[in-house]
């Protein structure tokens, strides 16, 4: 590994890919599609890519109160992203995860990190203690 | 750091009431990420969980129905996607429409009221000035928040039925007095009296709040006359669907803006915005995506149409009728209104089709692929395009009505020109 930082847990677990970092902010009710798990928001500069297994970095927040049942069910199907690093705190998509922990679904890490701490495309690997290696 | 009460804490680990447990734990894991130093009781609940958007939510609702969950608080509910009065108004699969029921049943099965309607407030459920509640439904948020001076954030999908049924919620946001006060004032003392006053305006005025007040509390000035509570309802419903406002005063009316020195609590640097008739003309028109007079139907009610709203439908098309379909969302409190007042007969003779417990924008009723769409709602026009695939256009409801009669698009600039 070249290095690592350390980021604030706020769902833990363990996960391993390619960072997928969006240019703008996505609202997951109406802009990610739970069927496909595309971003189908029709003016986003990411429209078309599918968030599925990748380590989604969020830019920012955006909040329809809706998200946090997309997650879940992209979460129920096995089409969600693998891990969501999170530079503010959306409450919102949190909530989803914690609600596929308790339904029994695989959930996947949450974390906040600092703006420019990773790149897109990067291999990263994510640890339950909050540390991303790349 | 987040403290709780011993009964919160013995309720997070109580076998006997699962539902209730796990409720709880969802709650709390939201509390702390949200930095809250404690949870406060709330007095009712709004549900906006009981829209069906795949099966993992119709799963979770099964679920704390399994583990034998009750609300602690009365709850109303929010549309469904399915009328269940008028069944036949859905264009849905089996599969899906079988799920979408069995998620409304759920949430009934948990004790809340088949409400059904995302303008609570105008079917008896008001809570008073002060009052911490537990709301979702964007448009129900700024109303309770700004209208009632009842207390809370927008709680979505997922997190309202745990408020419900704990009857708890975290004390952040708007349930603390400090954040309820204005840290911006938009001047409106420059427009027209005539346009401020007039039904077309508040759409138009929300919208554009949401687009400029993003996330703040905004302090309204300059009307001269007080604006009516369906007006008030619009305002709020467009800012909430174009920004993330969550609460508005309106100085000398409002009940937390007394003056304008009240609605703002000394806070000394607000910033003023004093926006032009040309700038609300701007917004006016972003509510529209067609210039054209091509008109495939007409649309009204989100939110959910008053009685009152339906009279002034019912006076406006003075016994014409509508050459395309005609549609008004609204709620069982109103039909049954309506169906007293013997008003049903007019409604049905002229085109008109009453949809209740869902509306246009939530579920598939808009008849083909695609086409254009008039409305009076700023949230109708703004989330039309994306869930319906039809175009908006916005108007007036005299506009509507008119252009629904001829069955083309006419528009009367009338107020919106200089004066």
């Amino acid at each position: 590994m070249a290095g690592s930082v350390k980021a604030r847990v706020l769902v833990a677990g363990r996960a391993q890919g390619v960072v997928l970092r969006l240019d703008a902010a996505v609202s997951f009710w109406g802009g990610v599609s739970p069927q496909t798990a595309e971003i189908i928001q029709h003016d986003h500069p990411n429209r078309g890519i599918c968030i599925s297994q990748r380590i989604l970095l969020l830019p920012a927040m955006i909040g329809s109160s809706s998200s946090s049942a997309v997650l879940l069910e992209l979460l129920y199907k096995k089409i969600g992203p693998k891990a969501i690093l999170m530079t503010e705190i959306d409450a919102i998509l949190v909530l989803g995860d914690l609600v596929a922990g308790e339904m029994g679904y695989p959930t996947i890490p949450i974390l906040q990190v600092a703006a420019d701490a990773l790149q897109n495309g990067q291999a990263v690997t994510i640890e339950e203690n909050g540390t991303i290696g790349f | 750091m987040l403290h709780l009460s011993e009964t919160e804490k013995r309720v997070l680990v109580d076998e006997s009431q699962p539902a209730l447990a796990m409720a709880m734990r969802i709650l709390v894991a939201t509390a702390e990420i949200l930095g809250a130093s404690r949870l406060i009781a709330v007095a009712s609940a709004h549900i906006d969980g009981c829209l069906y958007l795949g099966d993992s939510g119709v799963f979770f609702a099964e679920k704390l129905v399994q583990l034998g969950g009750r609300v602690a608080i009365p709850a109303t509910l929010n549309v469904g996607a399915l009328d269940l009065i008028h069944p036949h108004l859905v264009q849905a699969g089996t599969h899906h429409r079988s799920m979408a029921k069995r998620q409304m049943q759920a949430y009934l099965d948990l004790g809340c009221q088949a409400s059904w309607t995302c303008a609570p407030y105008q079917t008896g459920h008001r809570p008073g000035l002060g009052e911490n509640v537990a709301w979702g439904e964007s448009n129900a948020v700024v109303f309770a928040n700004s209208v009632l001076g009842a207390r809370t954030n927008r709680y979505g999908d997922l997190l309202d039925i745990c408020l419900a049924l704990s009857g708890r919620a975290p004390y952040t946001g708007l349930h603390r007095p400090e954040n309820r006060h204005a840290n911006l004032v938009i001047d409106l003392s420059g427009l027209p009296g005539a346009l401020k006053s007039s039904e077309s305006f508040f759409p138009v005025l929300g919208s554009w709040l949401g687009r400029h007040a993003g996330a703040s509390v905004p302090a309204l000035t300059g009307f001269e006359a007080p604006v009516a509570e369906d007006h008030l309802k619009a305002l709020g419903a467009g800012a909430a669907s174009t920004g993330a406002v969550g609460m508005f005063h309106i100085v000398g009316q409002t009940p937390e803006a007394a003056t304008l020195a009240d609605a703002l609590g000394g806070n000394p640097c607000a910033e003023t915005l004093k926006p032009t008739l040309q700038d609300f003309r701007r917004e006016r028109d972003r509510l529209s995506q067609q210039t054209g007079s091509q008109l495939d139907c007409v649309a009204l009610g989100s939110p959910h149409f008053s009685y009152a709203e339906t009279r002034a439908l019912l006076t406006t098309l003075a016994g014409r009728s509508s050459r395309v379909p005609f549609y008004v969302c609204t709620n069982r409190f109103v039909l049954h209104k309506l169906e007293q007042e013997g008003l049903l007969e007019a409604l049905a003779r002229a085109g008109i089709e009453l949809v209740i417990d869902t509306c246009v924008a939530v579920a598939p009723i808009l008849r083909g692929k695609g086409g254009v769409m008039m409305t009076n709602s700023a949230k109708f026009a703004h989330y039309g395009p994306g869930n319906t695939g039809y175009q908006s256009v916005f108007g007036s409801l005299a506009d509507c009505v008119d252009s629904a009669v001829s069955g083309k698009i006419t528009r009367n600039p009338g107020l919106w020109q200089d004066q």
